[in-house]
């Protein structure tokens, strides 16, 4: 039986100029999975994710997203995803609610819908006290909590999480990462970058990238059975210093 | 006398009428040459702590010194000798790399060949672009520029707010690296950061959260301090593992940990072999169960949880 990919790459590329960003990489993500897609400043991970949430055209190679092909049917993609990056993810002069509202209208989701998910959301991040304040006044942990929730609101079969945890508590990021493995758990697929290495452990699979290619693919354990290693760290500063693209 | 000083240093923001706590009574001693390190999460205080010591904000009480000058009163003098790399990059972006490290070092009224050997092993790496425009350059470039631009004019002190936030697990090693040499120049080093691993490089820490210090110690001293036994558990689904042990009333607090869960049980006799029967009965299999040292971040969160 074929396995259901939600994310197929075949040599996918990236040219800008004579600079080769993405260097013909090839994987599959399967559904349910949580995908850890890691790799140092500059290795190519921004530029691939754009490609695979259809916000930039390959230059050459194949992706399908959710059975969409990435440079043909790039809004599809687009409509069907969620995505949440550590910078750019809620409105601050928003309330929780309205935010809510936003993202939900967005998707094209009806009230009925969008109320019924908000409160679900604000129950389970027990934020239900905060939810006519605005974004901008919320700790850093809590907004991250709930801008994950709101990637998930329109229950798209696949995330993309872009340096969700990056600056946030220890406690609260423990807690993101259970909302991520409590999502998988409930079939969703998510993609995942981070900087730091524990949580490269809680992925299924991981990838590191290097100078545009993708030089290891494996479970954490696997990775590190691979390298002799006993952490993802070990793996990852393995791999990473062999870069000979130390500066763009 | 103290490299730097802190002594009850409050300060609260107002934002719309509400009143922002930023900072508590802090008190703090930091000896001359030594690489300080401020651990805490974003919005813990901080920003506020390190702008406040480089006079750049004024406290609502409490006072403090900068090699033994007072941060108010002689705040000129203060800003002559110390450096400052902020967390937000803060160069010239349309000057080139070497027209912004000649700027600073105009600034300071010396030159880049008078204090060269000081920034040399860091500047060499990104001398190779020094014609390059420094909007131009990568995230690690940029932090190079930032430190040998924040070191020009051979501070004592050097503030340092998040260098490391943001950048790869090997650029982050290679900073520490340096930081660490330039101690050995004499420089008094306080630099902040998320990154709780990063604490066991520091000769000191202090542990921030909501304003206030719950722990300034060495790093060593701070991880032998730690007094409730802890325990790494593995089995096939971690997942699962972690909500039933979170849900076990014999559990004081339960964190993933990389590829196992960090526990702590509550007065539970034979804990090995309770807990095995108890994830036996959950149906765990390749159950593992074995005492282990804590870490900075273990202790920061049985720190934060106890304080909470």
């Amino acid at each position: 039986m074929p396995e259901n990919y939600l994310i197929e790459v075949n040599n996918l590329t990236k040219r800008f100029g004579a600079f080769t960003a993405v260097d013909s990489i090839s994987f599959n993500v399967r559904q349910g999975e949580i995908f850890g897609f890691l790799g140092a400043n500059g290795a190519g991970k921004t530029t691939a994710i754009k490609m695979l949430s259809g916000l930039l055209t390959p230059s050459s190679g194949d992706a399908k997203v959710i059975g969409f092909d990435v440079k043909t049917h790039a809004e599809k993609i687009k409509k069907n995803i969620g995505y949440m990056s550590q910078r750019f993810s809620l409105y601050e002069d928003l309330t929780v609610f309205e935010n809510m509202r936003f993202y939900g209208g967005i998707y094209g989701l009806r009230s009925i819908e969008i109320n019924t998910k908000a409160e679900e959301i604000l129950n389970v991040l027990n934020l239900l006290n905060e939810r006519n304040i605005l974004v901008k006044s919320l700790p850093l942990g809590w907004k991250q909590k709930l801008a994950f929730s709101i990637s998930i609101l329109h229950n798209p079969p696949l995330v993309f999480l872009d340096e969700p945890t990056g600056g946030v508590d220890p406690i609260t990021r423990r807690e993101f990462w259970e909302l991520i493995m409590e999502a998988a758990n409930r079939g969703t697929t998510l993609f995942v970058t981070t900087h730091y290495m524990d949580e490269a452990e809680y992925c299924n699979r991981v990838s590191i990238m290097v100078d545009g290619k993708i030089e290891a693919l494996g479970t954490p354990l696997e990775l590190r059975q691979q390298m002799g290693v006993t952490n993802m760290e070990a793996v990852f500063l393995s791999l990473a210093r062999k870069s000979s693209r130390s500066e763009l | 006398m103290f490299a730097i000083e802190a002594i009850g240093i409050s300060k609260s923001y107002r934002f719309k009428k509400q009143e922002v706590k930023a900072l508590h009574d802090i008190n703090l001693q930091i000896l001359q040459s030594e690489l300080f390190g401020l651990i805490g999460p974003d919005g813990s205080g901080k920003t506020s702590l390190i702008r406040i010591l480089n006079t750049l904000l004024l406290a609502d009480s409490g006072t403090g010194s900068v090699d033994g000058l007072d941060i108010v009163k002689d705040f000129e003098a203060i800003r002559r000798r110390v450096g400052y790399m902020p967390g937000r990059f803060s160069l010239y972006t349309d000057l080139t790399v070497e027209e912004n490290l000649q700027f600073f070092a105009s600034v300071f009224n010396t030159t880049i060949k008078e204090n060269y050997s000081l920034i040399k092993s860091i500047y060499q790496q990104i001398e190779p672009f020094k014609h390059r425009r420094a909007g131009q350059l990568s995230g690690g470039m940029k932090q190079k520029l930032a430190l040998s631009c924040a070191l020009i004019h051979r501070p004592s002190v050097l503030f340092l707010d998040e260098p490391t936030t943001g950048v790869d697990a090997v650029s982050r090693k290679e900073f520490w690296d340096m930081l660490k040499e330039l101690q050995a120049n004499e420089i008094t080093i306080l630099v902040s950061t998320p990154y709780m691993d990063e604490a066991a490089i520091c000769d000191r820490v202090a542990l921030i959260q909501d304003g206030s210090l719950f722990k300034v110690d060495k790093p060593t001293q701070i991880v032998d301090d730690f007094t409730p036994k802890l325990f790494g558990i593995r089995t096939k689904e971690m997942f699962r593992l972690i909500e039933d042990l979170k849900s076990w009333n014999s559990v004081h607090s339960c964190f993933a940990f990389g590829d196992s869960c960090h526990v702590i049980f509550k007065d539970l006799n034979n804990e090995v072999a309770a807990c095995k029967t108890y994830l036996m009965a959950k149906q765990h299999q390749d159950i593992e169960i074995f005492q282990i040292k804590a870490g900075i971040e273990d202790c920061f969160m049985y720190l934060m949880k106890k304080s909470a």
